[in-house]
């Protein structure tokens, strides 16, 4: 982060307190990077604004792709518009929330499946499946409470995990996260034991069936924009900047007046939520939730998929989910199918040893080369990949 | 802690596990005294794979996740050496000589180049720690092995009120306390070891002093993925090898290591103690919620005591 963009986020972040005077009074430009929030009556300003700020800010990079994730349906055959497409969508939200959490929060925490996951059971056990633990309430009400359940997990999660710090973290997550594997493991009453719950039904809606290819992945697609820009908004927003601070120095921090414990139970928060919608999009999407969805090979995967795209920007987990959906399905052909792990682990540990930014990180690094090559000829071979 | 914390602590703990005990033995003696001593005998295996975790954290601040996979590794080493050999000394000392010689590898080549990368330290032992269980997949199948140990350490052992108990279970108590013993001797009458806990309390201070850090570091890790694999084949034993093992004692150590303490042996034993007894006790009374009572103890510990209970605030 430069320098002016950091003392802009002390303004904003200490702005903070006087949120509701900002309405009445014309906000300065320096205090609301986000527009729309400064003066409510002048709603034409406000438009106007909007566009200028769109078009300040849309290259057409963003147009190609956000183009080519809407027609990939039309073009692709359903096993790809369902089993790569939208898994990778799913997946990629909630790698997402880790993403927020880590790369912006500073806290790797191994649980964004366990939420998930408990979202998935909820939704199972409220709504309708195989199993007659199931309630068979109606589907919107399911939906509601598991997303508000497992969001309060998150948040529990999250409180007790900013405890401790740094590299803590990590292990309390996962210890959490293979916690919950074993008791909905061990338990029948409740979840169903290793069984977990089979043929989940997924909503009809207005005659649609959702788990159907090109509904589910329009869905998928609709969540993942949602949470991506989601992201993107909190990221330049007062809680977001403060929380990148808190990152990169939680002392200052809170010399500063911050609450560095709220804010960090906060993002556990947001993650939660996002996670919990993805978690939701899972269940949808296999049509069950067992003990299986939890294991600590997913809670793994899952920062695999964060740490292979990378990091430092929101797209970064949906790119991870691609190339690790694709591995997936396609790794029968390179290697063996039972060795999809020893291939997973591989290039992960490459990645990690490597590539500390993922494949954001190669990107960026090849194209600082590619510039530089451009400009020096080909002389200057020496170009910062990256922090290592 | 103030005299009336210490007390409030005695009556809020100490009250219902008498109650729980008082009403165990009088409802079923031999129940609860057989779930008592299984709880310990977990405890001393828990023991023996933290111990080793809780010593390369202390001191590298290091996160092993392969560690639960370093247990494995001993485990299937230490069979096939029995297998070949037929000798149950020789797989406990191969099962301690592959993992530590795994852990030195590990530590030489790549830990080293990563000093202070806390994070990215513990993402390479993730990966590591699935590929090695993949290739041990590989190698070995999905079938359960067991180990042949001697004659005299297998059969049962009467006791009184619990009538017999199979000798292995209390052959393993105490190879884990003599296990103790040697570690806190290790620790704090040698030189390497002054030097280990020098390096706990201050690295900088302890390289600065003149000592081969990376020496101290190689020695420690060796010595903590050697316990690892010790505990696989000493463990294997009492119950049996398979894949899926090496997550439970990576999770038994987590555990073990966040309520004991960080870096602190004294605190993995404590914690050990703790977690294996609670393990039995859940398992015996109330089956399917067992894992719950782990999780409150843990919960319990981070809430009050957020260093662990002998750990120092970092």
């Amino acid at each position: 982060m430069s320098a002016s963009e950091w003392r802009k986020a002390m303004n904003a972040g200490a702005g903070r307190t006087a949120w509701p005077r900002t309405a009445a009074t014309p906000a300065p430009p320096r205090a609301a990077p986000w527009p729309g929030r400064g003066v409510a009556s002048a709603a034409t300003r406000d438009g106007a604004r909007w566009l200028r700020w769109i078009g300040g800010r849309v290259r057409a990079r963003h147009v190609l792709v956000l183009l080519a994730v809407l027609a990939y349906p039309l073009l692709a055959p359903p096993f790809f518009t369902f089993q790569i497409g939208a898994q990778a969508l799913a997946l990629g939200l909630i790698a997402l929330s880790l993403t927020f959490l880590a790369g912006y929060g500073g806290m790797v925490s191994l649980a964004q499946m366990t939420v998930a996951g408990i979202a998935g059971y909820m939704y199972a056990i409220f709504a309708t499946s195989g199993t007659n633990i199931s309630l068979g309430w109606p589907w919107g009400l399911a939906v509601f409470l598991a997303l508000a359940i497992a969001t309060v997990c998150g948040i529990l999660i999250g409180w007790f995990s900013v405890r401790t710090e740094g590299i803590y973290t990590i292990m309390i997550t996962l210890a959490i996260g293979v916690a919950f594997f074993y008791l909905v493991q061990q338990n029948y009453s409740v979840f169903n034991g290793f069984q977990g719950f089979q043929s989940v039904k997924s909503p009809r809606v207005l005659g649609v069936e959702l788990r159907d290819p090109v509904p589910f992945y329009y869905l998928a697609l609709f969540w993942a924009l949602a949470g991506y820009f989601a992201v993107k908004y909190l990221l330049r927003a007062p809680f977001g900047v403060a929380l990148q601070g808190i990152r990169d120095n939680p002392r200052r921090m809170a010399s500063l007046g911050f609450n560095v414990t709220a804010h960090r139970v906060a993002a556990y928060a947001v993650a939660g939520l996002i996670a919990a919608v993805g978690g939701i999009l899972m269940v949808w999407y296999n049509g069950l939730v067992s003990p299986g969805s939890v294991g600590t090979s997913w809670l793994i995967n899952i920062l695999i998929i964060a740490v292979l795209g990378g990091m430092r920007h929101p797209i970064g987990p949906f790119i991870g989910a691609i190339v690790f959906v694709l591995l997936q399905n396609f790794a029968v052909d390179l290697v063996d199918r039972e060795r999809f792990n020893l291939l997973i682990g591989a290039i992960f540990l490459i990645i990690v040893l490597f590539s500390p930014d993922g494949l954001l990180g190669w990107w960026a690094g090849g194209a600082a080369r590619l510039r530089a090559g451009s400009a020096r000829g080909r002389l200057g071979r020496r170009v910062e990949t990256g922090k290592a | 802690m103030s005299r009336f914390w210490r007390w409030f602590w005695v009556v809020v703990l100490g009250v219902p596990v008498a109650a729980f005990t008082v009403w165990g033995l009088v409802d079923n003696a031999k129940l609860f005294l057989t779930t008592a001593l299984n709880g310990l005998t977990l405890a001393a295996l828990y023991f023996l794979v933290a111990s080793g975790f809780t010593l390369v954290f202390g001191l590298m601040r290091n996160v092993n996740l392969a560690h639960g996979s370093l247990y494995l590794l001993g485990a299937y080493v230490g069979y096939v050496v029995g297998d070949k050999t037929g000798s149950w000394l020789l797989a406990v000392a191969a099962g301690f000589a592959s993992a530590a010689l795994f852990g030195l590898i590990l530590q030489m080549t790549v830990f080293r180049f990563m000093q202070g990368q806390d994070l990215r330290q513990t993402l390479v032992t993730i990966a590591l720690s699935i590929m090695l269980a993949d290739v041990l997949l590989w190698i070995f199948g999905g079938e359960i092995y067991q180990f042949d140990p001697p004659r005299w350490i297998f059969g049962r052992t009467p006791l009184p009120l619990v009538q017999v108990y199979p000798t292995y279970r209390l052959v393993l108590l105490a190879i884990s306390a003599a296990i103790g013993v040697l570690l806190w001797l290790f620790l704090n009458r040698t030189r390497v070891g002054m030097m280990i806990r020098a390096g706990v309390d201050d690295r900088a201070m302890l390289a600065a002093a003149g000592v081969n850090v990376q020496a101290v570091f190689a020695i420690t890790f060796a010595i903590g993925a050697g316990l690892a694999g010790f505990a696989g084949v000493v463990g294997g034993t009492a119950l049996s090898i398979a894949p899926g093992e090496d997550i439970r004692y990576q999770l038994a150590s987590l555990v073990v290591v966040i309520v004991g303490g960080m870096g602190s042996v004294v605190g993995a034993a404590i914690g050990a103690a703790l977690i294996g007894v609670a393990e039995q006790f859940g398992l015996a009374y109330a089956p399917t919620y067992s894992v719950v009572f782990t999780f409150v103890i843990m919960a319990l510990v981070l809430a009050f005591r957020p260093q662990g209970l002998l750990g120092r605030r970092a």
